[in-house]
C-alpha cells in the first residue's frame, strides 16, 4: 500500500475540538464501541449545543453528556443504561424540559442513514402506522406505495423518512492501522454511520503496523480510511462501557454512576472524579 | 428474586414460544432469553435463538439493522415487547406517562417496537409487574399499536400477555385479552383486582403449570451457563455461581 498517504493519530482533544456547537453527531448503542474518551475530552472542553443522534439507542455516554449540560437535542429510539435501570440525567432533562427530544424507533435511523449512504432523499418503512412515534414527527411523510399493481382494490400506505446525513460520526474501536483504517469487526452500524455522516471521528485502543486491507479476514470487519477524518488513540476508551472481544463492561462501575447519578448533586461529584482520573471514577 | 416464580414465567413463555422455528430477543430480557434458550436446549437445537446483546447467542454479523430486515422479510417467527403501560386493546407505551413532551414520568423509550409488532407473526407481551399503573385501560403515548385497520400493512402482532400473575390471550378478532391461566397463589378476583383493563374470562380458570422436571434440569444446567453470558446478574441471583460454573 506504498501510495496510500499514512493518518497521523491526533491528541484526544484535537479530536474533540472539531465536535461544534450545532453539529449533528451519530453515536452508536453501549454494546458497539462507544467512545467514552472523546465524550470525557467533550465535558472538559465545556462544550455545549450539541445534537445528538443515537443508532440506534444510547446509555451512560448521552446520560453524562446531557448531565454536563453539552446536549442541546437528542434523537433515539431510547435512553437506558439497562441492567442499572433508567439513565437518571435524560430523565432529570426531560421532565425540566431542557433538551429537545426526537423519539423515534431503531429501523427508522437505521433507513434514514441507509437513505444518505445512498444519496437518495428518502426512504420508506413498514410499521410505524398508528404510532404516537409517527404522530410526533412532522418531518415524516404517510404516503402511498406508488407500486400497487393497477387495479387493485386498496392502496398500500406506507411511510417515508428523510434521509439523515450527521455531521459527523463518533465512535470507538478495537484499532486502526497506519493508514487510517478502523477495524470495526461484526458491528456493522458503525460502517452505516460512517458512510452516512460527512465525516467519522474514531477514539482506537491502538494503532497497528499492518495494513487492515492487506488481510482478507480483517478486511471484511474494516471501515477504509476514505470515511475517516481523525484517529485518536485511547486506550480503555470505552470504560466504563466494554469493548466486544477487547474487554468487558465494568459492571460495578456503572452501577456505581447508576447509583451517583440518581441526583444532580451525586452526578457533579461523579463527574469531577470522571475528569480527574478517569479509570479511578464511580 | 422469586426463583420458583421466575422458573415459572420461564417455562410459560417457553409453552408459547412453541412450534417456533427462530425467536428473537432484544435487549434487557433476561426471562425471555432463558425461555427461548430452554426451547432451544429441548429442541436439540431445532430452534434458533438470535439474542440482541449476546456474542455467543446471536447470528447476526450485518449489524443492529439486519433483525429488522429479517423481521420485514419473515424471517422471526417470535418476539418479546413490554411496556410502561400495556392497555386492554394491547397497546404498549415505552415513552411515558403523562403528556408528551415533558412527561410526568419518563420510559427509555419505543425501541423497534414500532416496527416489529407490526412484522413478527407472534409478539408476547411480557410485564413482570401486574399492577392497575402497568396495565391500564388507555395508554398515555402508543409507542406500538396493538390492532391496525384493514389497509395498514401487517403480519404481526400480539398473542399473549404474560405477568407475575398470569397469561392472558390475545384475541385479534375481539380486539380483547383473555384469561388464559393464574400462577399459583392467585386467584379469578385477584387478577381482577389488579388489572386496570376489561379482559374476558372464562369460568374456570386454569393454574398455570409448573415446569416439567426435564425442564427444570435444562434450565438450571446448560441454560444457566447459556444466560449467564448476556446477564450474569440476573443470572448469579437465579440460579447460583455454582450451577453458572458447572455448565459453562
Amino acid at each position: 500500500m506504498a501510495y496510500d498517504r499514512l493518518m497521523q493519530p491526533v491528541p484526544l482533544d484535537d479530536l474533540a475540538a472539531r465536535i461544534k456547537p450545532g453539529l449533528l453527531i451519530a453515536i452508536p448503542p453501549d454494546y458497539s464501541g462507544v467512545s467514552v474518551a472523546a465524550t470525557r475530552a467533550l465535558v472538559a472542553r465545556g462544550a455545549t449545543g450539541l445534537r445528538f443522534l443515537a443508532v440506534p439507542t444510547s446509555g451512560i455516554q448521552i446520560d453524562i453528556l446531557i448531565g454536563a449540560g453539552c446536549v442541546a437535542e437528542l434523537e433515539a429510539a431510547a435512553v437506558t443504561l439497562g441492567e442499572q435501570g433508567l439513565a437518571p440525567r435524560f430523565t432529570a432533562a426531560i421532565k425540566a424540559g431542557s433538551i429537545v427530544m426526537r423519539d423515534t424507533t431503531c429501523p427508522a435511523v437505521h433507513a434514514a442513514l441507509q437513505a444518505s449512504e445512498k444519496g437518495v432523499p428518502f426512504m420508506p418503512l413498514r410499521g410505524l402506522i398508528g404510532s404516537d412515534i409517527l404522530a410526533h414527527r412532522p418531518d415524516w411523510r404517510l404516503g402511498d406505495n406508488p407500486f400497487v399493481p393497477v387495479g387493485a382494490n386498496r392502496a398500500d400506505p406506507i411511510v417515508f423518512l428523510p434521509a439523515i446525513r450527521p455531521d459527523i460520526a463518533l465512535f470507538h474501536a478495537a484499532m486502526a492501522d497506519r493508514e487510517g483504517n478502523v477495524w470495526v469487526g461484526r458491528r456493522r452500524e458503525l460502517v452505516t454511520m460512517a458512510h452516512a455522516a460527512k465525516e467519522t471521528i474514531v477514539t482506537v485502543e491502538k494503532i497497528v503496523d499492518d495494513s487492515l486491507l492487506a488481510d482478507e479476514a480483517s478486511a471484511a470487519g474494516t471501515l477504509p480510511a476514505l470515511y475517516v477524518s481523525a484517529i485518536a488513540e485511547a486506550p480503555r476508551g470505552a470504560w466504563p462501557l466494554g469493548l466486544a472481544g477487547v474487554y468487558p463492561a465494568d459492571t460495578d462501575a456503572l452501577a456505581g454512576y447508576a447509583e451517583a447519578a440518581r441526583t444532580e448533586a451525586g452526578f457533579r461529584a461523579w463527574l469531577d472524579r470522571f475528569l480527574d482520573a478517569p479509570s479511578a471514577a464511580a | 428474586m422469586d426463583i420458583a416464580r421466575t422458573e415459572l414465567l420461564i417455562a410459560a413463555i417457553a409453552r408459547l414460544l412453541d412450534g417456533c422455528r427462530t425467536i428473537a430477543i432484544g435487549n434487557s430480557s433476561p426471562i425471555p432469553g432463558s425461555a427461548a434458550l430452554l426451547l432451544r436446549a429441548r429442541t436439540g437445537g431445532a430452534t434458533r435463538v438470535l439474542m440482541l446483546g449476546s456474542v455467543k447467542h446471536n447470528a447476526f454479523t450485518d449489524g443492529a439493522r439486519e433483525l429488522f430486515d429479517c423481521a420485514a422479510q419473515g424471517r422471526i417467527d417470535a418476539f418479546f415487547l413490554g411496556g410502561g403501560q400495556i392497555d386492554g386493546e394491547a397497546n404498549i407505551n415505552l415513552v411515558g406517562v403523562g403528556e408528551h413532551p415533558r412527561w410526568q414520568q419518563r420510559f427509555p423509550g419505543s425501541f423497534g417496537s414500532a416496527y416489529l409488532y407490526y412484522l413478527i407473526p407472534r409478539v408476547i407481551l411480557f410485564r413482570e409487574e401486574h399492577t392497575p399503573r402497568v396495565l391500564v385501560p388507555k395508554v398515555d403515548f402508543v409507542s406500538a399499536p396493538g390492532i391496525s385497520p384493514p389497509e395498514v400493512y401487517r403480519r404481526g402482532g400480539p398473542a399473549a400477555l404474560v405477568t407475575g400473575r398470569c397469561v392472558f390471550d390475545f384475541d385479534r378478532d375481539r380486539r380483547r385479552f383473555r384469561l388464559a391461566s393464574i400462577h399459583p397463589g392467585e386467584t379469578a378476583d385477584s387478577i381482577r383486582v389488579h388489572t386496570g383493563f376489561d379482559y374476558d374470562a372464562p369460568a374456570d380458570v386454569p393454574v398455570t403449570p409448573p415446569p416439567e422436571p426435564r425442564d427444570l434440569d435444562l434450565l438450571r444446567g446448560r441454560v444457566a451457563g447459556e444466560i449467564a453470558e448476556t446477564y450474569p446478574r440476573f443470572a448469579r441471583e437465579l440460579f447460583g455461581a455454582a450451577r453458572i460454573s458447572a455448565a459453562e
